[in-house]
């Protein structure tokens, strides 16, 4: 199959990780995503927020073609990474998920050792190094490398909640990812677990860009640059994150940041 | 007070739960009575004929010479052979089923049509068996054709319990794994299979439990009932043990009634045996976590 390699053809716009045009998601007839587009910068954090069902999880899910796995989603226009189309049809999803990695809402390790959690992803992709290497540099990436080096043969199922999220994040970070999807990457967690994933955000920002969905209002403000306020699949606003929180342009906005509704 | 507006009745719930649980106890202990009555009958007419002797040996038309070697061999054979047919190709057909097959009428169609399969008389299929095995593929009257048969017997068993062990595996496990840029082979392959292997494993206990009763599509098929050599590949003729236990019971002479006894001990044992092994090898992949 001769599919696209997505090599760099950004040209002109090379301080862009991605970028929607008119992008639409259908379940069935009705559109859980409407005609959004947007660019998002590279080495940034983005934050997209809104109330619960406003279609944040199946617009980050466009981003590495998770959408593909849901036979009733429909996706109808583009989304750009690095000049290329990544719903033209000689795109290859798999390839494009090891491009963007994603973290998901619940901690979804596998049911095998630590260290194979992290092997797994190396070993499909064709890793050329040092496994054990690559294993130890991103679990110090994802800030656990302490916490598990002496019991990297266990079960990743005995790690503690905030312990499984990071050991998902240092398995995307693994395969050397440009880019990061976290799909409320917090919300399964404890107030100190939170904290951690929240500064590991912060770290992973030099080298990475992310993604962020987030249902949690204070959560955007602490860790990204930038923030996209959805709902009902609208994009309504999108910007600087300290001046959406502090001066909302739109009404729904400011409604929502505010807690009048949502 | 907001209490008046509650009828509690907190004994008569108390009651009906006291009642329900009778009713469960008074049906497990009706099923463990008559299994118990059969067991005890079994073992009064068997027991004293069960020795080394009566495994070693080769039927026979005089009753202390009997044993039931050929059968035993010949149903391990059987067993073994089948396990061999369905395991492969009923989980082939429940992968297909679950991971590949588009979600349309013709894929309903077909899991309907599996699902009656499973209700088909097993004489039926002795039938298709001597057409197909036997006679167009020349198995001849072997354990291949048997096993063959029973396995067509077995599949849609081992289908649908395949398919219930693919569908318990949670989706966001396979969402892990194509996030890292796995393939849909890749995924099943290291993750989901593995998952549902202590549920496939079940599915083939049972299915093969089945097939060691079986007697109708063998004799259908033409399994002999009285062979005096142990068979040594999957082309020679067979006899299994229930058929030895059917011949047994259809003598005029009382002897060879407690024989039949003595048989269905053995074939009870054997199925004892093969069932806690299969559990363990269950338990082995389930605990591995
Ligand atoms: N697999 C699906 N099938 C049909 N509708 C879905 C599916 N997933 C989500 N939806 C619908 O799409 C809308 C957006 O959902 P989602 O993207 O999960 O929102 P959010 O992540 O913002 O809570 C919701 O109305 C939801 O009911
Ligand atoms: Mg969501």
């Amino acid at each position: 199959m001769a599919t696209k390699d997505l090599r760099d053809r950004s040209g002109d716009a090379p301080d862009i990780a991605l970028e929607t045009r008119a992008l639409s998601v259908y379940y069935g007839e009705s559109a859980a995503v409407n005609d959004i587009s947007l660019t998002i910068p590279r080495n940034r954090v983005v934050a997209f927020i809104g109330p619960s069902g406003c279609g944040k999880s199946t617009f980050l899910r466009c981003f590495n073609r998770m959408n593909d796995l849901i036979p009733a989603a429909r996706v109808e226009g583009e989304v750009l990474f690095r000049g290329t189309n990544l719903y033209a049809h000689d795109v290859d999803a798999v390839e494009v998920r090891r491009r963007i990695g994603m973290v998901f809402q619940k901690p979804n390790p596998f049911p095998k050792t630590i260290y194979e959690n992290i092997a797994f992803g190396l070993r499909i992709n064709g890793f050329q190094g040092k496994l054990d290497e690559q294993v130890e540099h991103s679990l110090r990436s994802a800030a656990l490398w302490d916490e598990v080096k002496d019991r990297l043969q266990e079960s990743a199922l005995e790690l503690s909640g905030g312990q499984q999220q990071r050991l998902c994040i240092a398995r995307a970070l693994a395969i050397e990812p440009e880019i990061l999807l976290m799909d409320e990457p917090a919300s399964a967690l404890d107030p100190i677990a939170t904290g951690k994933i929240e500064d590991l955000i912060r770290d992973l920002r030099e080298d990475y860009t992310i993604v962020i969905v987030t249902h949690n209002m204070q959560q955007a403000a602490r860790v990204s640059d930038y923030t996209a306020f959805l709902y009902l699949g609208e994009l309504i606003e999108y910007g600087d994150t300290d001046r959406l929180f502090t001066n909302p342009r739109e009404e729904r906005t400011e409604q929502y940041i505010t807690g009048r509704f949502g | 007070m907001s209490g008046e507006r509650f009828r509690p009745a907190r004994d008569r719930r108390r009651r009906v739960g006291a009642i329900f649980r009778m009713v469960c106890l008074v049906s497990i202990g009706f099923s463990m009575l008559v299994l118990a009555i059969l067991l005890v009958d079994v073992a009064r007419d068997g027991l004293h004929w069960l020795s080394w002797d009566f495994l070693a040996r080769y039927p026979s038309r005089i009753p202390e010479r009997a044993g039931i070697k050929s059968a035993i061999l010949g149903s391990l054979w059987m067993m073994g052979l089948t396990a061999a047919i369905s395991f492969p190709l009923g989980v082939g057909a429940a992968i297909y089923l679950e991971e590949y097959a588009p979600r349309n009428w013709l894929t309903r169609l077909l899991q309907t049509n599996i699902g009656n399969l499973a209700g088909v008389p097993s004489i039926v299929y002795g039938i298709l068996g001597l057409a197909i095995f036997v006679r167009f593929f020349g198995f001849g009257r072997s354990l291949l054709a048997g096993a063959a048969t029973l396995a067509l017997l077995v599949l849609p068993v081992v289908i649908v319990a395949s398919q219930e062990a693919l569908k318990a595996v949670p989706s966001s496990l396979r969402e892990a794994s194509y996030g890292l840029g796995a393939t849909k082979w890749q995924t099943i392959r290291h993750h989901v299979l593995p998952m549902a292997l202590p549920g496939i494993l079940t599915g083939m206990i049972l299915s093969l439990s089945r097939a060691i009763g079986e007697t109708a599509p063998l004799i259908m098929i033409g399994a002999l009932t009285f062979i005096a050599f142990s068979p040594t590949s999957p082309m020679d003729p067979f006899t299994v043990l229930p058929i030895q236990i059917f011949n047994w019971t259809s003598k005029p002479q009382a002897e060879f009634h407690d024989l039949a006894a003595g048989a269905i001990i053995v074939l009870l044992v054997v199925l004892l045996v093969m069932n806690t092994g299969a559990i363990l090898l269950r338990n082995k992949f389930q605990k591995r976590f």
